[in-house]
């Protein structure tokens, strides 16, 4: 990608900002500002049906919170890991193909 | 978009599951032909199936003041249509579900259901009706992943009222409630995940025109290296 593009540019910048505004404009709020909605379901039901009992758990649990986001990092991680590898397998396609098409006229960036 | 390991009663989770069976193995059988039909298909399915991986590993915060995340199904659905994200999406929860203890497998069937089976339909249907009517391929992207994620949320709230209606206001009260935990919090996100899918498109126009033009995204002869994306 020689050259990003603009609009690409604007693009990720918008989702960037999206993500970081509640952080900067302080949205967070009570005890553990910026919790998970999952574990925010999961409260809200505890507190209207106290009587519910989980009648299953976790086959594994990570020990601790540190393993939890290192096993998140590794699902990011193995995704990112393809998409880069297929953008870049894809692009050589691309510039290989146009390079065969011997008519001076090169379809790539 | 988890419902806890658990978190709701065996009828209910064994409902979903008997509901969302039939989806992720007409999925299975719609994946094997796609890729038998065309083997070179194999690589951009596993690039949707890495979109959902990473997408589905953000928590991002949001106006609420709490996190969440996207679920990257829109991008495979509108490539490979619906099915096959079923399947795609049942990995990625089943993943989360053993290492991460995030979901659980006893709410599988409805978890699958929400973000494997809702989300990628809405996608796929958004994205095919606003081609339809002449919208452009930016606008019918970003509206199509933008809805799957929210869809997806609804369905978890929908799901939630359903298993713990309100003690005093019943299934509506708890609607209310869950969906504004979930729902309210995933606009922003439905927003971020729209545009990343909008990006992601716009760079495999560029490096994958042929690819695309095969599965019907572009319809365009000539590749461009300009996506015309508005």
């Amino acid at each position: 990608m020689k050259s990003f593009g603009r609009t690409n540019l604007l693009l990720l910048l918008a989702v960037v900002a999206l993500a970081v505004a509640p952080l900067v404009l302080g949205l967070g709020s009570g005890e553990e500002p910026f919790a998970g909605a999952d574990a925010l379901a999961e409260e809200a039901i505890v507190n209207d049906h106290p009587d519910y009992e989980p009648w299953f758990s976790s086959i594994y649990e990570p020990p601790s919170g540190e393993i939890e986001s290192a096993l998140f990092a590794l699902q990011a991680a193995l995704g990112a890991g393809f998409l880069g590898y297929y953008f870049g397998v894809a692009r050589t396609r691309q510039r290989l193909r146009g390079e065969q098409s011997a008519t001076g006229e090169k379809t790539t960036d | 978009m988890h419902i806890a390991e658990g978190y709701l009663p065996p009828v209910q989770a064994a409902a979903w599951f008997a509901v969302s069976t039939p989806f992720v193995i007409h999925g299975a059988r719609n994946l094997v032909q796609q890729v038998r039909a065309n083997p070179d298909a194999k690589l951009l399915l596993g690039a949707a199936g890495a979109f959902t991986f990473v997408l589905s590993a953000l928590k991002i915060p949001s106006v609420t003041g709490s996190c969440s995340h996207p679920t990257g199904v829109g991008l495979g659905a509108i490539l490979f249509r619906a099915p096959v994200m079923s399947v795609l999406g049942t990995i990625v929860l089943l993943f989360q579900a053993l290492l991460l203890a995030h979901g659980g497998l006893s709410t599988l069937g409805a978890n699958v259901f929400s973000m494997a089976i809702v989300g990628p339909w809405v996608a796929f249907g958004v994205y095919a009706l606003i081609r339809r009517f002449g919208g452009g391929l930016g606008i019918s992207v970003f509206f199509a992943a933008a809805l799957a994620d929210l869809a997806t949320y609804c369905v978890t709230s929908a799901q939630l009222a359903l298993a713990f209606p309100d003690p005093d206001s019943g299934f509506v009260g708890a609607l209310a409630k869950f969906g504004s935990i979930f729902a309210v919090t995933q606009i922003p996100l439905a927003i971020s995940e729209g545009l990343l899918t909008v990006l992601v498109v716009r760079l495999l126009v560029r490096v994958s025109p042929q690819e695309l033009r095969r599965l019907g995204i572009l319809r365009r002869p000539a590749p461009t290296t300009q996506g015309a994306v508005a």
